[in-house]
């Protein structure tokens, strides 16, 4: 019974998975070559409305406005560049899943790395300085501990 | 050498914390979309009165006066919420008010408007919703504040609160119209 109840949760858990597109057939168009530029495109965006969906998952109604726009501009002959420039200009480099790379967006791509180089050199240089060891005594540690030495094993006058 | 790795931890610790306090700060709101249009000129625009059927052009922020544009809707439940404050904000500031209606049925904006009382001086609707998206609106209500020469000095995403608007609207239309 609770088999049969598991299997049904995955297998309407699964189903579901496979709905979960946020395109509805009116909105697609004829040409199946444009069409998939289309799903591409709108996988790159952003929806503004639900932020960590892209437009092309989303059932926001913003994104599928944004969606039709995005086929209405591939059927006018618009490249995916002019596109995005399009709507950055309204929304930001923010509607874009991977911005621009500039200087205020240089943290975000180079940051991580900073972060592993930073580690990496910290972790060589830690198992470095304890694999050296015990150095050898300088000249005048030497004559230091002879002295202290002397005087211990010096007879009391 | 020795002396950095005894303050490394405490300095590490403190920018750590800073880190920290500044992700709890509520004001701050982490999904909050910055405008594109902030010391720009407001897209051009050519839309229908809600009463008139006009069609009116982005000419009418151009008046040397500023102005307050709303976008608002029926179905829109936070416009509600902020609807009041409109009222006093029009009265208070004498300030001109733009409604626009998005992708809102001009009808069901009407009945809106009526039931709850007309704050805008014009209100204008967008049903296809595209004057909003060339103006950045990502979730209604979004006040704009336009400058007399037609260019957006503040835009707000989200209710007007009655904090918001002595903190940031109020102090800034007084400015502007200095």
């Amino acid at each position: 019974m609770i088999r049969a109840l598991f299997i049904f949760i995955l297998t309407v858990g699964l189903f579901q998975f496979s709905l979960a597109f946020g395109v509805s057939p009116d909105e697609m168009l004829d040409d199946p070559a444009l069409e998939q530029r289309a799903r591409n495109l709108s996988q790159e965006l952003r929806c503004v409305v639900c932020q960590n969906q892209s437009i092309d998952d989303s059932d926001a109604d913003l994104a599928k406005d944004l969606r039709v726009i995005v086929r209405e501009q591939l059927l006018a002959g618009q490249s995916e560049a002019q596109i995005k420039s399009y709507l950055v200009d309204r929304y930001g480099e923010f509607i874009l899943f991977r911005p621009k790379f500039s200087v205020h967006t240089l943290m975000l791509w180079i940051g991580p790395f900073v972060v592993l180089f930073l580690l990496l050199g910290g972790g060589i240089w830690f198992y470095r300085s304890r694999s050296k060891g015990v150095s050898a005594l300088s000249d005048k540690e030497e004559q230091e501990l002879s002295d202290i030495l002397r005087v211990g094993s010096e007879e009391p006058k | 050498m020795r002396r950095f790795f005894f303050f490394a931890p405490i300095v590490l610790f403190i920018v750590l914390l800073a880190a920290m306090l500044w992700g709890l700060n509520s004001e701050r709101d982490p999904g909050a979309l910055p405008s594109t249009l902030i010391g720009k000129p407001t897209p051009e625009f050519s839309l229908p009165d809600l009463h008139t059927e006009e069609t009116v052009g982005s000419s009418i922020l151009t008046d040397g006066k500023p102005k307050i544009v709303n976008f608002f809707a029926s179905w829109c439940i936070p416009c509600l919420a902020e609807h009041p404050l409109l009222f006093g904000l029009a009265k208070e500031q004498e300030i001109q008010i733009v409604g626009i209606a998005w992708k809102n049925k001009p009808d069901e904006a009407k009945a809106w408007l009526e039931k709850h009382g007309n704050p805008y001086r014009t209100t204008l609707y967008d049903l296809p919703g595209r004057t909003g998206i060339d103006w950045g609106v990502y979730g209604i209500p979004e006040t704009f504040i336009i400058d007399g020469k037609g260019k957006v000095a503040l835009r707000h995403a989200g209710p007007i609160t009655p904090d918001i608007l002595s903190k940031k609207l109020i102090p800034l239309l007084e400015g502007l119209q200095q």
